[in-house]
């Protein structure tokens, strides 16, 4: 059981627990030799949202137990309860919520009706919180340091020049370089992984017994997240404190936590110790979730022989038409990029202070073929989504060129460039904030082909129904708003946009960074095999590693502005040949875990040979394609057209 | 920020002098003509009329006209009326009155309003929240001049409890009923912005962490709710200051108090043009710096606001 176990690549700091969890094989309801008596025990949870159309249930019979310094995941898609059952347990639910059922046992006492004073007794100092969004969960007009002094001074663990010190060896001990200046400066000076670490300081200021973590890193770019959750585990470790960590990543549960908790629908479908549960799982959701999860079964989706056969016709159409003068012979690819640069000034505080030059973007160039995608992979400020945008000529490089089907962006006439807006469209990251939200969905697909003078009002119904369809969404969204969809179906419908114009190149900036692994896996394929039905190429701008394997053919890693490695996907997995490259790979959580009939993909070094062997026969692959889970027609979950 | 101070302070000069000439325009093209009507009934003899014109350069071209005006502002000589009275001397005693009347109006509605809106935002949609909100509809709906003369005839007339006529050299006690009436309006209009922000700031995901951390509910509504709420509603009163001083006319002549608005209405009536741009400029002036102090406050508020120069 040692030898298969390797949960994680992180150092363990508490070996004996784990193993003793491993042994059980048990849910640990059944016993636990490390402590008798749970921290949390929650049983048959009932939560009801009250809102105009009615009681909604969000949480029904739910049943968790957490020991003393265990970690216990909750793993569940958006609107599974996931969240809501744990911020009932310190009465954080929003207005309209309430506890309507079961009891909620914390060290011994039922606090699911606890009055104010009892369940301010026990926040902060009893059960700590570090929230989901750096971005919105630090109040922007205090100081860092001043917000975390308050829960200090709030419970009672230190007040004045005392607390002030406190907080300064907390931010430290979160791993915050620069601990003293940092706590005088504002949040929007801290960058998201910054914020974050603040947040995990004042969640751990009063020394809480169990902290939750609601998806503590969702919102960060993959090596930001895997520093904070080691470090993270390491403080609780250290700490003894127990953790609920709640997340909609199943690799991400399995790597940090002890014991899954599967949420569906506001009903734990399954839970047990982590490994077990990965490997036998027995809900038709949690084998769904762990097909679903691209660090756990990534591999390039679609046959190749297929899109092979398209992108020879795409390449056949584009070399029938008439070349043009000024048109440069890229023969077969679509769009070119030589030495692109962009410098961004930015300007003094005072006006006589010179503005500082900032390379966003270092010389760098790429070529992507007709029919394939090439994905640019990089943390966030690493210049990729200022490539995307000179790609799609809203922002002018400083130097260099873009070429698209031979012709310059920068020379183009603004008849040529109206046709490059047709034929070059994007899709960018937030499904919430790219839809305008008063254009019914109609409107919203049919505009560009308004703006474009194509076809009659009749043709042009026509043509979104067809597309509405070709991304899956029912034609009873056409008359919908914005605001009904959930966030896949917005996805979608930004695609069904960009498509309207039959475009030959789609930039997805970061387009599935913002969804669930489920709604992320349905767009995946989607996009896949449009580009195997209409020889679309892509170029696909993500952080996430783990997605590229599933749809990139060419990956660019781009490291502060620049090009540090450039290769084919599969090279790039097998055998990365930067420092940088491995260090992005390394953050994927949960590349090391058997899973249920797959083969143990194990460290990098050991993870070469059987990926190369499968990378080898293309009908392998296919095989592979829709992850270890083969019984889809089985599976009442594989099944369902729109989320 | 000692930029975004002199950026701002910068800013107001070519308002300032917007706002004069425009104004000046305006009561230019005025209908009438203020030197005939002087006599009344007997009209004045044509040489005295041309004399006052020429004293008056109402003779000269309105650019001249314009610029002989500003001339004579910056040496400190506002110039005087028709009949000879010095307008610095009518406005001396006249503007301390109206700025204990805005005073009032200001107090009353930013604290009231505030308080209301708080209550209001909190609890969002119990009956004190809808009683909040019916009785600011109500306030808003009634023209303020109906709600002076029901005060005054209720208060002044029937209880007896304030002075039907304020006149001259009121007293605090004598403007607290005035300035309600003139801050009703924004009373309302503070309440319902303090709720809107109250409500949406209190869902906000940095108000649960607040929550979460353990601070009292007090600590969190103060610290995290009311001072993220405040920003637009200081916004609003800063603007609302400069309106007070205008609305002030109507205000001023139910009560009889010989105010800024008082000696401005008296001013157009007579076609005192030099009296009026001068009041109207008094008057921008004090919406100008108004709007500087809220534009400090903003950035002193929130700390976001003084960086803005660096992107």
């Amino acid at each position: 059981m040692t030898q298969t176990g390797r949960i994680s690549f992180r150092e363990d700091p508490n070996p004996e627990l784990r193993d003793g969890e491993l042994r059980d094989g048990q849910a640990s309801s059944s016993g636990h030799d490390h402590a008798s008596t749970p921290l949390l025990d929650i049983q048959d949870l009932d939560v009801t949202f009250t809102t105009s159309a009615g009681p909604v249930p969000a949480v029904r019979g739910a049943n968790l137990t957490v020991y003393p310094g265990q970690t216990v995941a909750i793993v569940g898609e958006s609107g599974s309860g996931k969240s809501t059952t744990a911020m009932a347990i310190s009465q954080l639910l929003p207005r309209n919520g309430a506890i309507t059922g079961g009891r909620i046992e914390f060290q011994g006492t039922d606090i699911a009706a606890a009055d104010r004073k009892q369940i301010l007794a026990l926040r902060g100092s009893e059960i700590g919180l570090v929230p989901q969004d750096p971005m919105s969960n630090l109040n922007p007009l205090w100081r860092v340091g001043f917000q975390i002094k308050e829960a200090l001074v709030a419970n009672g663990i230190a007040k004045g020049k005392e607390a002030d010190r406190r907080v300064v060896e907390l931010l430290a001990e979160a791993g915050l370089p620069d601990p003293e200046r940092r706590a005088n400066q504002f949040p929007h000076e801290f960058s998201g992984g910054m914020r974050q670490r603040a947040l995990i300081a004042m969640g751990l200021a009063a020394r809480p017994s169990l902290l939750i973590a609601d998806e503590p890193t969702s919102a960060l770019d993959v090596t930001v997240q895997r520093q904070i959750l080691d470090h993270l585990d390491h403080l609780t470790d250290s700490l003894d404190v127990a953790v609920l960590l709640i997340t909609h990543d199943l690799g991400l549960a399995a790597e940090r936590a002890q014991h899954l908790v599967v949420m569906y629908r506001g009903h734990v479908v399954e839970s047990g110790p982590a490994l077990q549960l990965l490997q036998d799982p027995q809900h038709a959701y949690t084998q769904r979730l762990i097909a679903a999860a691209p660090s756990l079964s990534s591999r390039r989706l679609v046959s190749q022989r297929e899109r092979a056969r398209t992108r020879q016709d795409a390449e056949k159409a584009a070399r029938a038409r008439d070349p043009l003068p000024g048109r440069h012979d890229d023969g077969d690819d679509v769009i070119v990029a030589e030495n692109l640069t962009r410098v961004f000034s930015i300007r003094g505080r005072a006006p006589w202070e010179k503005p500082t030059p900032f390379t966003a973007v270092d010389d760098v160039s790429f070529r992507l073929r007709r029919g394939t995608t090439t994905a640019i992979v990089g943390e966030s400020g690493s210049g990729k989504s200022t490539v995307a945008q000179m790609v799609l000529k809203l922002l002018e490089p400083t130097s260099g060129q873009v070429r698209f089907d031979g012709r310059d962006l920068a020379q183009m006439s603004s008849k040529e460039l109206f046709e490059l807006r047709r034929r070059v469209q994007p899709i960018f990251q937030n499904p919430y904030g790219t839809i305008d939200p008063t254009y019914s969905i109609f409107r919203t697909v049919e505009e560009p082909l308004r703006l474009h003078g194509i076809g009659t009002r009749r043709e042009r119904v026509a043509r979104v129904r067809d597309l509405l369809d070709k991304v899956a969404l029912p034609t009873g969204v056409m008359d919908r708003y914005p605001n009904e969809l959930s966030g896949g179906q917005r996805q979608r419908v930004a695609i069904a946009r960009a498509l309207a114009l039959e475009p030959e190149v789609v930039v997805c900036d970061e387009a599935v960074s913002a969804l669930d692994v489920l709604v992320q896996a349905q767009v995946l394929e989607l996009l896949n095999d449009l580009q195997s039905e209409l020889g679309l190429s892509y170029i696909f701008i993500t952080h996430d590693l783990a997605v590229v394997r599933q749809i990139a053919d060419d990956v660019l890693v781009m490291e502060q502005g620049r090009v540090v490695e450039h290769a084919p996907t599969e090279q790039v997995f097998t055998d990365p040949q930067q420092e940088y490259t491995r260090r992005l790979l390394d953050a994927i959580p949960g590349r090391s875990i058997e899973l249920a009939g797959s083969r143990i993909l194990g460290d990098l070094e050991e993870a070469q040979a059987p990926t190369t062997d499968s990378m080898v026969s293309e009908d392998e692959q296919e095989q592979a394609v829709r992850g270890p889970i083969a019984s889809e027609g089985e599976d009442p979950y594989t099944t369902g057209g729109v989320v | 920020m000692t930029w975004y101070v002199l950026r701002r302070v910068l800013q107001m000069i070519p308002v300032f002098f917007g706002a004069t000439l425009l104004v000046y325009f305006m009561v230019f093209f005025m209908p009438g003509d203020p030197i005939a009507a002087l006599g009344g009934d007997k009209p004045l003899p044509e040489a005295a009329q041309a004399r006052l014109r020429e004293e008056f350069n109402l003779d000269k071209p309105f650019l001249v006209q314009y610029f002989l005006y500003l001339a004579n502002i910056f040496q400190g000589d506002l110039g005087s009326t028709f009949r000879g009275q010095s307008i610095s001397g009518q406005l001396a005693d006249a503007f301390p009155i109206t700025i204990r009347l805005a005073i009032i109006a200001i107090v009353f509605e930013a604290v009231l309003g505030i308080a209301a809106g708080v209550i209001s935002g909190l609890r969002k949609g119990t009956w004190i929240d809808t009683t909040f909100l019916m009785l600011s509809l109500l306030v808003i709906a009634v023209p303020t001049f109906v709600l002076g003369f029901v005060a005054q005839f209720v208060l002044g007339v029937q209880l007896r409890v304030m002075p039907v006529n304020v006149g001259r050299d009121p007293s605090w006690e004598n403007l607290l009923v005035p300035g309600m009436v003139l801050g009703a309006v924004s009373f309302a209009y503070v309440l319902r912005l303090t709720r809107t922000q109250v409500a949406e700031v209190a869902a906000q995901d940095h108000v649960r962490t607040a929550t979460a951390k353990g601070l009292p509910r007090h600590r969190v509504v103060s610290a995290h709710v009311l001072r993220n709420s405040l920003i637009p509603v200081i916004t609003y009163i800063g603007i609302d200051l400069g309106m007070l001083m205008g609305g002030a006319i109507v205000t001023e002549s139910i009560f009889n108090i010989p105010g800024i608005g008082f000696h401005l209405w008296d001013a157009i009536r007579a076609g005192e043009n030099t009296k009026v741009v001068t009041i109207v400029t008094l008057l921008v002036t004090v919406f100008v710096i108004a709007n500087l102090i809220v534009d400090i406050l903003y950035a002193l508020l929130d700390p976001r606001i003084r960086y803005v120069s660096k992107s």
